[in-house]
C-alpha cells in the first residue's frame, strides 16, 4: 500500500490527483471538527451577499453565510457520501461478480441480468427514483449512489474473475483440496485488487458527481446542512449579482473529480502489467 | 558474386536508441541458390531478428537496421542492397523473391475468407492471376503441399483446418510467387510431432521440385539436422559457429554448440530407459484406473446434445508404487484428459478410479505444465507451500515450517526463497517450487502433466533428474503425461501410448520404444526428430487424426488385445 501510494507520488498525473485529493480531505477533517473560518451556519444579517474578502474569503450567501466555511462542511458531506457509497457499491460488487464468475451456469445468468438491468438506466434517473420511493436524506443519497454503482463493480470483477478461475492455480488448489473460501480470497480477490484499485478511485469521481446533481435536484442533503449542489443550486438566481457563490462551489466539485480521475488513471498506468516495470 | 544471398557485418538494434540497443551484433552469412541454412539458437539470440532482416520485415517489430549490407540476387539478376532498398522496392522483393512461413499459421492466416480466396490473393498479387486462372493454380499449388480432396477444402475458413493443414496452407501461399528463397520462422514449433515431421518432409520435397533455397530458424538443433546443408549457431545475437551442416554436428568447434547438442535429449529407441525400480511380482497397485471414460456434451439441440466428444474411451491402467508410467500421445489424444480425471478436475462419464492406501489423505498431486500459470502471483512461497497443509487442516506451526524447509532443500531451493514470490524465480525454479508444493502432504502419487515441456533444454534435464531422485527417496509413482518420446524414454518404466482418447499400445518403456507394434506407435516412433538418424528420410504421412465428436449413444467396440511379449499389450485394430 505505502508502495503504491510512493509509486503514484512519482507518476506525474498521480502525484496532481493526490495533491487535490489530499486538500479535499484536510477540508473535509477540518470541516468535521468545526476548525473553519466562521460556523457554517451562524447568520451575519448585515453581511448578506459579500464579495470574496479577508473576512470571508470566498464571499457569503443570500442569508449572510460564510461561503467557505459551508464549502468546508459541503466537501465532507460530499466525501462522505462518495466514499461510503463506493466503499459499499465495491463491497457488494465484489461478492456479487465473484459468486456469478465461480458459481456460474444459472446463478451467473441470474446475477448479471439484473446487474444489468440497473446498468440500462442513467444512473442519476436511478437514483432519482430510488429517492422518490424512499424520500430524501444523507442516507437515501448514500444507497442510491451504491446501488447505482454496484452493477459496475460486479462487472469489473467478474471477467477478470472467470478467468482466473481456468488458471492453473485454481486448479491447483484444488488437487490439494483447498476450501472454497480460501479459493475466492486468496486465489481470486488478491488477483483482483489491481483492477477494482483503478475503479474505485473513478468511481469516487461519479460519486461525488451524482451527490452534488442529487443536492443540487434537491434530492440529496437537506438544508440548512452545507453541501456542494446545494450551494450551486441556491446561488442559480444570483449568478448575476454574486457570481462567487456560483464559481467557488463549481470549481471545487470539477477539482475534485479531476483529482481522482488523475489518480485513477496513474492507478491504471503503474498496476497495468504491460506498463510495470518488472522488478528484480 | 555467385551467391543468391550475402549478407555483410549485419547490425540491427530496437528502440529510441538502436546503435544502444543491438540485438543482432554483426552477422555474417552467404545463401547460394537452392541452399539451406539453418538458424539454431535459444530464445533472445537474434536468430529471428536477423533471417527477419532479409525482407526487412523486422521495421515492423521496431527494428532498424543499423549496419551491414544484404545482398539479394533479383530474379532478374540485378543485385539489391535490402538494408538500404526503400519501401516500395521492398514490396517487390516480399513474397516474389523471398517468402516467408511463420510459427504460428492460424495467426497468419485472416480468420473471416475462406483458404482459398486467400491462396488466390496471393496468385493475383504476385503473378497477375484472376478468376479461372487463379483457381486453377491455386488447385495445382494445393496438390504441390500434398492437401488432399484440394477442390473441397478451397472453400473452408482456417478454423476448420487442422494446424498442420493451415501450416500447409501458409506454405502453398508463400509458394503462389514461387519465391527464390523461403524463410521458415520455427514453422513447426506450435504442430504435434507426426505433424510436424510431415511438414518437414515436405519442405525437404518442396526444396527438391522447386530449387528454391530454405533458412530455416529453429531452437531445435535435432530437427534441422536431416534438412539444412549448413547450420548457423547464434548466441546473444552473435553467429558463434557456422559450417557445412555435418560439421557442426558430428565434430562441433564452440562451447555452446557442444552445450546445446548435449542437452537436447537425445532419443535412443530404447537403449537408454531407466534400469532401476522395475516392478516386482507381485505387486499391489497404488492406483487402478479400469475403463475410465470421459465424454463432453456438445452443441445442444433441444433438450438433448447433438452429440459428444469422445475424450477418453475406455482406458484402463495400473500403477505401483516407485514406478513410472508415461502416457504419450498428441495433443487431443485425451492424455491430459485422464490425468485431470485422476485428480477430479473433469467429471468421469463411467469407470473407476481406485486410490490404494497410501500415507496421506490425499494420496494424489499434481504438478502442471506451466510453473508460471500454476503459482498464484500475489503469493509468497511460504503461503504457497503452505496452502495444502492449510487445506487439510493443519496449523501453521514449526513442524510445517520444517517440512516447508525440507523440501525447498529437496527440490534445490534456497531456504530465503520463504518470503519471496513467484515472479522472482526462473521458470525451472518454479517448477521445483511446484514440485515442493505437490509433495508438501506427502502423497503416493504425483502426476505429472507435462511437467518439463515449457522449460529450456538444460533445465529439463536438471528437473527430470531431481524427479528421479525424488522417486527413489520418497518411493512415489509418477504418471508422467508428455508428448515428447526423448524426455519420455528418461524417466519412463512403462508407457501408455494413446491416440484418439485410447491406450493403443501399453508395456514395458523398453519394449515400447525398440520394438513398436501399433501403426500409430510405429508413426510416432519415427517422428522423433534425431541427429543419429538424420540420413534417414520419410515419406509424406498425410494420416489425419480422426474426429472424437460422436452422435449421442455411440459406443465403440470393445478392445481387443494381443500379447507381444511380457507386459507388452497392443490393441488389434479392425482396420489395420
Amino acid at each position: 500500500m505505502g508502495k503504491m501510494l510512493s509509486s503514484l507520488f512519482r507518476h506525474p498525473s498521480g502525484r496532481i490527483g493526490l495533491v487535490i485529493i489530499g486538500f479535499y480531505l484536510l477540508a473535509a477533517i477540518l470541516g468535521t471538527l468545526g476548525l473553519t473560518p466562521h460556523d457554517p451556519l451562524k447568520l451575519f444579517a448585515i453581511d448578506r451577499l459579500k464579495a470574496p474578502s479577508g473576512t470571508y474569503w470566498f464571499g457569503t450567501d443570500l442569508l449572510g453565510r460564510d461561503a467557505f466555511s459551508r464549502l468546508m462542511v459541503g466537501i465532507r458531506q460530499s466525501m462522505l457520501i462518495a466514499f461510503a457509497s463506493v466503499a459499499i457499491a465495491t463491497i457488494a460488487g465484489t461478492i456479487i461478480g465473484l459468486l456469478s464468475a465461480w458459481w456460474g451456469g444459472l446463478w451467473d445468468g441470474i446475477f448479471m441480468r439484473v446487474m444489468d438491468v440497473l446498468l440500462a438506466f442513467p444512473a442519476i434517473l436511478l437514483a432519482l427514483l430510488i429517492i422518490a420511493i424512499v424520500g430524501p436524506g444523507t442516507m437515501t443519497s448514500v444507497a442510491a449512489i451504491a446501488i447505482v454503482y454496484t452493477p459496475i463493480f460486479a462487472r469489473v470483477v467478474r471477467g477478470p474473475a472467470l478467468s482466473l478461475k481456468q488458471r492453473d492455480f485454481v486448479d491447483a488448489a484444488r488437487t490439494f483440496g483447498s476450501s472454497q473460501g480460501y479459493v475466492l480470497t486468496r486465489h481470486l480477490l488478491l488477483n483482483l485488487v489491481a483492477p477494482l484499485a483503478v475503479q474505485v478511485t473513478l468511481a469516487l469521481a461519479w460519486a461525488l458527481l451524482t451527490e452534488a446533481g442529487l443536492s443540487f435536484l434537491g434530492l440529496g442533503t437537506q438544508p440548512p446542512t452545507p453541501s456542494l449542489g446545494l450551494m450551486l443550486a441556491e446561488s442559480r438566481n444570483l449568478m448575476t449579482h454574486a457570481p462567487w457563490l456560483m464559481i467557488f462551489p463549481a470549481v471545487t466539485i470539477m477539482l475534485g473529480i479531476l483529482g481522482f480521475n488523475l489518480t485513477g488513471d496513474a492507478l491504471r498506468d503503474i498496476l497495468d502489467p504491460r506498463t510495470q516495470r518488472r522488478e528484480a | 558474386m555467385t551467391g543468391l544471398l550475402s549478407v555483410k557485418d549485419l547490425r540491427v538494434g530496437f528502440g529510441q536508441d538502436p546503435r544502444a540497443n543491438e540485438v543482432v551484433k554483426g552477422v555474417s552469412f552467404d545463401l547460394a541458390a537452392g541452399e539451406t541454412l539453418a538458424i539454431v539458437g535459444e530464445s533472445g539470440s537474434g536468430k529471428s531478428v536477423s533471417a527477419l532482416s532479409i525482407n526487412r520485415l523486422v521495421d515492423f517489430g521496431g527494428g532498424r537496421i543499423t549496419h551491414g549490407a544484404i545482398h539479394l540476387t533479383r530474379s532478374d539478376g540485378t543485385v539489391l542492397d535490402v538494408a538500404k532498398a526503400d519501401e516500395k522496392t521492398l514490396l517487390g522483393i516480399r513474397g516474389r523473391d523471398v517468402g516467408m512461413i511463420f510459427q504460428e499459421p492460424m495467426t497468419s492466416l485472416n480468420p473471416v475468407h475462406t483458404v482459398g480466396a486467400q491462396i488466390e490473393e496471393a496468385f493475383r498479387l504476385s503473378k497477375g492471376l484472376t478468376g479461372a486462372q487463379a483457381h486453377k493454380a491455386t488447385l495445382d499449388v494445393l496438390g504441390r503441399v500434398r492437401i488432399p480432396d484440394a477442390q473441397s477444402r478451397l472453400g473452408y475458413y482456417p478454423h476448420q483446418l487442422s494446424g498442420g493443414m493451415r501450416q500447409r496452407i501458409m506454405i502453398a501461399m508463400a509458394l503462389a510467387a514461387s519465391p527464390r528463397l523461403l524463410i521458415a520462422d520455427e514453422p513447426t514449433t506450435a504442430l504435434d510431432v507426426t505433424v510436424q515431421a510431415q511438414i518437414m518432409a515436405l519442405l525437404a520435397e518442396l526444396r527438391e521440385e522447386t530449387g528454391m533455397a530454405m533458412i530455416f530458424i529453429t531452437h531445435d538443433i535435432g530437427l534441422v539436422a536431416g534438412i539444412a546443408d549448413r547450420i548457423m549457431v547464434m548466441q546473444n545475437g552473435v553467429a558463434v559457429e557456422q559450417g557445412e551442416a555435418d560439421a557442426v554436428l558430428d565434430s562441433p568447434q564452440h562451447d555452446y554448440t557442444k552445450h546445446l547438442l548435449r542437452a537436447v535429449p537425445h532419443f535412443t529407441a530404447g537403449k537408454a530407459v531407466r534400469n532401476d525400480g522395475r516392478r516386482a511380482e507381485p505387486h499391489e497397485p497404488i492406483v487402478k484406473v479400469d475403463d475410465l471414460v470421459v465424454r463432453f456434451p456438445v452443441g445442444k439441440a433441444w433438450f438433448k446434445p447433438k452429440g459428444a466428444i469422445h475424450a477418453v474411451d475406455g482406458v484402463s491402467f495400473d500403477l505401483v508404487p516407485g514406478e513410472t508410467l508415461a502416457i504419450v500421445g498428441e495433443s487431443g489424444c485425451g492424455k491430459s484428459t485422464t490425468a485431470r480425471a485422476l485428480l477430479g478436475l473433469n467429471s468421469k462419464t463411467r469407470g473407476e478410479i481406485v486410490t490404494g492406501s497410501g500415507h496421506s489423505v490425499r494420496p494424489v498431486q499434481m504438478v502442471f505444465q506451466d510453473p508460471f500459470a500454476s503459482l498464484n502471483p500475489r503469493l509468497t512461497v511460504e503461503a504457497l507451500l503452505a496452502e495444502p497443509a492449510i487445506a487439510n487442516g493443519q496449523r501453521r506451526d514449526d513442524t510445517l515450517r520444517a517440512r516447508m524447509a525440507f523440501l525447498l532443500d529437496r527440490v534445490g531451493l534456497p531456504q530465503d526463497a520463504l518470503t519471496r514470490y513467484p515472479h522472482q524465480f526462473s521458470g525451472g525454479q518454479r517448477q521445483r517450487l511446484c514440485i515442493a508444493r505437490a509433495l508438501m502432504l506427502n502423497p503416493d502419487v504425483v502426476v505429472l502433466d507435462e511437467a518439463v515441456s515449457a522449460l529450456d533444454v538444460s533445465v529439463q534435464a536438471k528437473v527430470l533428474e531431481l524427479l528421479v531422485d525424488l522417486q527413489q527417496e520418497f518411493g512415489l509413482a509418477y504418471l508422467f503425461i508428455s508428448h515428447d518420446m526423448a524426455v519420455v524414454e528418461r524417466i519412463a518404466h512403462r508407457i501408455a501410448v494413446m491416440f484418439a482418447g485410447q491406450i493403443v499400445e501399453m508395456g514395458e518403456a523398453r519394449a515400447v520404444l525398440s520394438d513398436p507394434q501399433h501403426a500409430y506407435t510405429k508413426r510416432l516412433i519415427a517422428a522423433v526428430p534425431a541427429i543419429v538418424r538424420r540420413k534417414q528420410r520419410f515419406a509424406v504421412d498425410m494420416t489425419q487424426v480422426p474426429s472424437l465428436v460422436r452422435p449421442p449413444g455411440f459406443e465403440p467396440p470393445p478392445a481387443q488385445w494381443r500379447e507381444a511379449g511380457q507386459d507388452h499389450r497392443v490393441r488389434i485394430e479392425d482396420t489395420p
